[in-house]
């Protein structure tokens, strides 16, 4: 769209245009087109609609620019990114009235065009539902209506792909003003009084990374970020690389700004194939427009920006496992200090931020530390997403202000636990974190409180776990996955993790002894104490917490040799009631103390006190129990 | 693969990326993706014209769980079993499919060659758990059933074509 030079005063009469077209923009089909929706056929089923709205003579297009008068009126066609509400996918709105339509498919396309499309009728069955009521707009769905959408604003109403649609939305507006109004100094102070803490897992404060690096003797600097969500069940930052990827380009410059960079790199996981390909696509128009590059608005300023795709290494995440990736090296961490901001990429001082972090900073500098600080709590400001996943109703991605409770969360934005079934925990940070229990439900999410009860927020990943999940199980799981993981390079983490993943193994198939958890726990304080990176130093969390609110579940494996949840009910020994007469023998032989009843009545043994040892069986002088069939 | 247009394709690769030695990684995603895997001769040529030592090469490849020094399948299946797939029971279905495409020991790939079976550390797409990839479509909500269903449509599929050439 630029054939000129860009200068400020271009962007933004850009922007003016661009605002009006988005004003009169009304009539638009939006189509989820995030890694959930589009394997759910999504894609197929914007084409049909497309193609179906052609075939009944109405005018359509893709993006929000248009040669002539006549577009105006045309039905706009949106390539959405993730709208978070996975479970529904694939997920199709109709603008201007906001109906959403849930679980499209294919067959469904002729009856949207139909009706709602030609006469504005809503198709009532593909309505999202819940306890009998249907909800014809996003907006009134608890899952929803709950949230507080900030970062993930633009993702599932805008078309990722359309740069124009981004500054029609003030984007790089704040970029604008950090170049043109503000010092490197004032863009970290403003950073700093925002109380922005990264969103990658340990929280540290970006402001203060960044003057860090900004202070460093002038040279080579460099900004990355870190697109490695490694975490298992952890999906935020693939939705907004997806679903609006200017946001993170616009906070990377912005932090260049800061830092004194003129090159910057994001570093994608190779799963997230979507991603780079958004992200290739949104590199490529703002460099044609002059957002990146050489003097970029006729300033001294400049920035180039690479992609790398990682290579599926976990431990990539870490940060100088990260830059050493990026070097074309083996991705193992580094000892520390000196710290990625002065000795990072290539050795040079470097800031590195996840992806979240930095969609967060065009919204800080544009509307204020101030605005900011008005979400969330006093040491936590700002919102965080999550991805809720596991045993709950609604599974996707959400964003709520830091303090939100789990309880809030879990069961009035996810609608609590599948099939009916029971709360148990909330693995919160992946395999670096810990489960959350019950009693943690009304406990105020926010890095210092979690690390309070031994978790952390991570990246952001919930795996609710219902009442038939193993505790023990889940931390077997999960130290497979770090054990696997392991780069190798120190001693804790390469052999610690093996030797724990063997006694946890051990455990599960009910073959551990009482010994092996006193050694669990020795293991971890030390593999905690010694381990090179964060990875092992994490590794533990989840032994030390399910250890912690779940022992019952490893003395049930260890002692009874029977886990309820990973082989069945229990069976215990039982009593015939017509064959009992009362005579408490049993009763005083219980070394369980697993047996009650009143003298002359049968008895009744508790099935999970009962051990099976038999030793009521032998004293029984009525051969009144078995055992249970 | 060690025939001349292959080794020509892999020289293509190293000189679009200027030779530069930071650049491994994505020089051998590139191979891989075109080839599926790194051969020998591959290797030795990227060292060869990086000016980096065959060990340094072959330590960066072992490194990274996406590449492979093995040929592999026509169709990549890779079954998650990321936490949330975990729990919502991905675990029989890598089991399922082990058992039906005859897979014992450390072998992958079936004895047809058409299939290669691989866990995957999450793809995020835990809405739709339990997922599988085939050649890097995402397959959503899958059962033990299902999975071996898609196996043999796939197989089906290979069958007619055959049958047509």
């Amino acid at each position: 769209m630029a054939k000129r030079k860009l200068t400020r005063e271009r962007l933004d009469a850009l922007r003016m245009e661009a605002k009006t077209l988005l004003a009169a923009d009304t009539r638009e089909v939006l189509v989820c087109a995030g890694t959930g929706c589009i394997a759910g056929g999504s894609l197929n089923i914007y084409d049909a609609l497309k193609a179906g709205c052609e075939a009944r003579g109405l005018k359509t297009r893709v993006a929000l620019h248009h040669e002539n008068e006549d577009g105006s009126n045309a039905l706009h066609f949106k390539k959405t990114g993730c709208h978070g509400f996975c479970e529904m996918g694939p997920l199709v709105q109709i603008e201007p009235d906001g109906i959403l339509y849930t679980h499209v498919r294919l067959d469904d396309v002729e009856e949207i065009l139909d009706k709602t499309v030609m006469k504005g009728e809503v198709v009532e069955r593909l309505l999202y539902q819940l306890d009998g009521v249907s909800y014809a707009r996003d907006s009134e769905i608890p899952f929803y209506k709950l949230q507080k959408r900030v970062v993930l604003e633009n993702c599932g109403s805008t078309d990722a792909e359309d740069l124009e649609e981004y500054i029609a939305r003030d984007g790089y507006a704040a970029f604008e003003k950090a170049l043109f109004e503000m010092t490197d100094e004032q863009i970290c102070k403003e950073i700093l009084d925002s109380g922005l803490r990264g969103r990658g897992g340990a929280g540290f404060p970006a402001g203060r990374k960044w003057d860090s690096v900004r202070r460093q003797p002038k040279g080579k600097k460099y900004v990355v970020c870190n697109g490695d969500e490694g975490d298992p069940g952890a999906f935020m930052d693939r939705s907004i690389m997806e679903g609006n990827p200017h946001s993170i380009i616009e906070g990377m410059l912005i932090a260049a700004l800061a830092a004194g960079s003129d090159e910057g790199y994001i570093y994608v996981r190779a799963e997230y194939p979507l991603a780079v390909e958004r992200l290739r696509v949104a590199i490529d128009k703002a460099e044609k427009l002059g957002l990146l590059g050489e003097r970029i608005m006729g300033t001294q300023f400049s920035f180039r920006l690479h992609i790398n795709r990682g290579a599926g290494a976990f431990v990539c995440g870490e940060g100088s496992a990260l830059t050493a990736s990026i070097e074309g090296k083996r991705g193992m961490p580094r000892v520390k200090p000196p710290r990625t901001v002065e000795h990072g990429l290539w050795a040079q001082p470097t800031v590195l931020n996840n992806v979240e972090t930095y969609a967060n900073v065009p919204l800080i500098i544009r509307k204020g530390a101030g605005w900011f600080r008005s979400f969330g709590t006093e040491k936590s400001s700002g919102t965080k997403a999550f991805a809720l996943t596991g045993n709950v109703v609604n599974t996707g991605l959400i964003e709520v202000p830091m303090g939100t409770t789990l309880r809030e969360i879990i069961f009035d934005i996810g609608g609590g636990i599948r099939d009916g079934k029971k709360f148990k925990a909330v693995q919160i940070g992946g395999p670096a974190g810990g489960c959350l229990t019950e009693e943690h439900l009304d406990m105020p999410l926010d890095f210092d409180s979690l690390k309070s009860v031994g978790a952390i927020i991570g990246s952001g990943g919930l795996v609710v776990m219902d009442e038939d999940t193993c505790m023990v199980e889940t931390a077997r799981f999960f130290m497979s996955f770090t054990q696997n993981e392991s780069c190798g390079k120190c001693v804790p983490c390469r052999e610690g993790t093996k030797r724990m993943l063997e006694i946890l193994t051990r455990i599960v198939n009910n073959e551990g002894t009482l010994s092996d958890l006193d050694l669990l726990e020795s293991l971890s304080s030390t593999i905690k104490e010694t381990a090179l990176c964060g990875l092992g130093q994490a590794a533990c969390n989840p032994v030390i917490s399910t250890l912690k609110y779940f022992r019952d579940e490893y003395l049930a494996h260890v002692v009874d040799k029977h886990c309820p949840h990973c082989n069945g009910k229990k069976k215990g020994l039982v009593i015939d009631p017509d064959k009992c007469k009362g005579c408490g023998k049993c009763r005083k032989n219980c070394p369980m103390e697993a047996i009650a009843g009143e003298p002359r009545k049968p008895h009744t043994i508790d099935v999970d006190k009962c051990i099976k040892c038999g030793a009521c069986m032998s004293n029984c002088p009525f051969g009144a129990i078995s055992e249970e069939v | 693969m060690a025939n001349k247009d292959v080794l020509r394709r892999v020289g293509e690769i190293v000189d679009g990326y200027d030779c530069r030695q930071e650049n491994l990684i994505a020089i051998m995603q590139d191979i891989q993706n075109e080839y599926k895997y790194l051969s020998v001769d591959a290797l030795e040529l990227v060292a060869e014209k990086l000016g980096v030592g065959v060990a340094k090469v072959y330590s960066v490849a072992t490194f990274y769980e996406n590449f492979s020094l093995e040929a592999k399948g026509k169709y990549i299946v890779k079954v998650c079993c990321g936490t949330a797939c975990h729990v919502r029971r991905s675990q029989p279905i890598y089991d399922g499919l082990r058992e039906h495409l005859g897979l014992t020991g450390k072998r992958k790939t079936s004895d047809d060659g058409l299939f290669t079976l691989e866990t995957v550390a999450c793809l995020g797409a835990c809405g739709l758990s339990p997922v599988m990839t085939v050649n890097d479509e995402v397959y959503p909500k899958m059962t033990p059933e299902s999975a071996i269903e898609l196996i043999e449509s796939l197989r089906a599929k290979e069958g007619e074509s055959d049958g047509k050439a």
